[in-house]
């Protein structure tokens, strides 16, 4: 089963990378855009056939590795 | 007096801690590699060197965190061994989560390399005393995520108990209250991202990096 993280700083630490990159998207003319968050994608295959199950496995790697939950939130898809 | 530094691949000031060590306390220094599952006998200081473990991959310090030898560390803390991680170091003592709060990005996102005044915050420390009545210390920074962050809650904590140690005088890098440098409740693990091995002797431009590590031996 595939799995696919997504990891982004939690709202409330500054993300220098995102307005970085939002000042760029100004600078380019698109005034309408705000918010940009810079984070990073992880995919991966699980052997396990139990959707709940692996769920739960991907969510507790997060909380181990995948994330720093002392700076980052993190979205799980599995499938 | 003995003292260890551990070497991560990546890290690239590890020798300069070694001889930052042997130069300002005369300790003789053990190179332990990451991949050890123990550390000598009666080590007086261990030190997590600066430099970019496992090239930063996921976020810098999370793998070094995972490394064999960071289980002994992590033990001889709990034995009350002092423990001292730079830059890099400090790192790894966050996401191992010896210590509270996390590195950032900095600021303007740029890597900053040059001198710093910091203000001693707490100079009852292991890693402090021999500052004397010195309110200030010259030490070189050089890192590109020193941005050191923790929530509210935890900051408070953290200054209300005397663990805020170094604070910059002009904050190079965006760190929360300024904060360059903390130790653990137990006030024998230190994480601070200004280099004491950058500045051991006058010839470096400030030997008051020596007085942290004399600091850590008069203490044992």
């Amino acid at each position: 089963m595939k799995a696919t993280v997504h990891v982004f700083l939690k709202t409330g630490v500054l993300d220098v990378q995102g307005k970085a990159v939002e000042n760029a998207l100004h600078g380019l003319g698109w005034n309408g855009v705000a918010d940009v968050r810079v984070g990073r994608v992880i995919e991966f295959e699980l052997a396990s056939a139990d959707e709940p199950a692996a769920r739960a496995e991907v969510e507790a790697m997060c909380q181990r590795l995948l994330a720093n939950p002392v700076i980052e939130g993190y979205r799980v898809r599995m499938g | 007096m003995k003292a260890a530094v551990v070497v991560f691949p990546g890290s690239n000031c590890d020798r300069d801690c070694k001889v930052a060590i042997e130069r300002s306390t005369g300790a003789a220094v053990t190179m332990v590699w990451h991949q050890e599952t123990a550390l000598p006998d009666g080590l007086d200081l261990i030190v997590l060197p600066g430099g970019f473990s496992y090239g930063d991959y996921l976020r810098a310090g999370a793998m070094a965190a995972l490394s064999p030898v960071v289980a002994a560390v992590r033990a001889a803390a709990k034995r009350g061994v002092p423990v001292a991680g730079v830059c890099n170091g400090f790192q790894i003592l966050c996401e191992a989560g010896m210590l509270p709060g996390a590195l950032l990005r900095n600021a303007a996102l740029k890597y900053v390399c040059k001198p710093v005044v910091l203000e001693l915050t707490n100079l009852q420390t292991r890693f402090t005393a021999a500052f004397g009545d010195k309110r200030e210390a010259r030490m070189m920074i050089g890192n590109g995520e020193g941005a050191y962050f923790a929530d509210e809650a935890t900051l408070d904590r953290l200054e209300g108990e005397g663990q805020v140690v170094f604070r910059y005088r002009d904050n190079p890098n965006g760190s929360v209250r300024a904060i360059a440098g903390i130790v653990s409740g137990e006030g024998n693990v230190l994480g601070l991202m200004p280099h004491p091995d950058r500045a051991f002797e006058d010839d470096l431009g400030s030997a008051d990096g020596a007085l942290l590590f004399q600091s850590v031996m008069a203490s044992a």
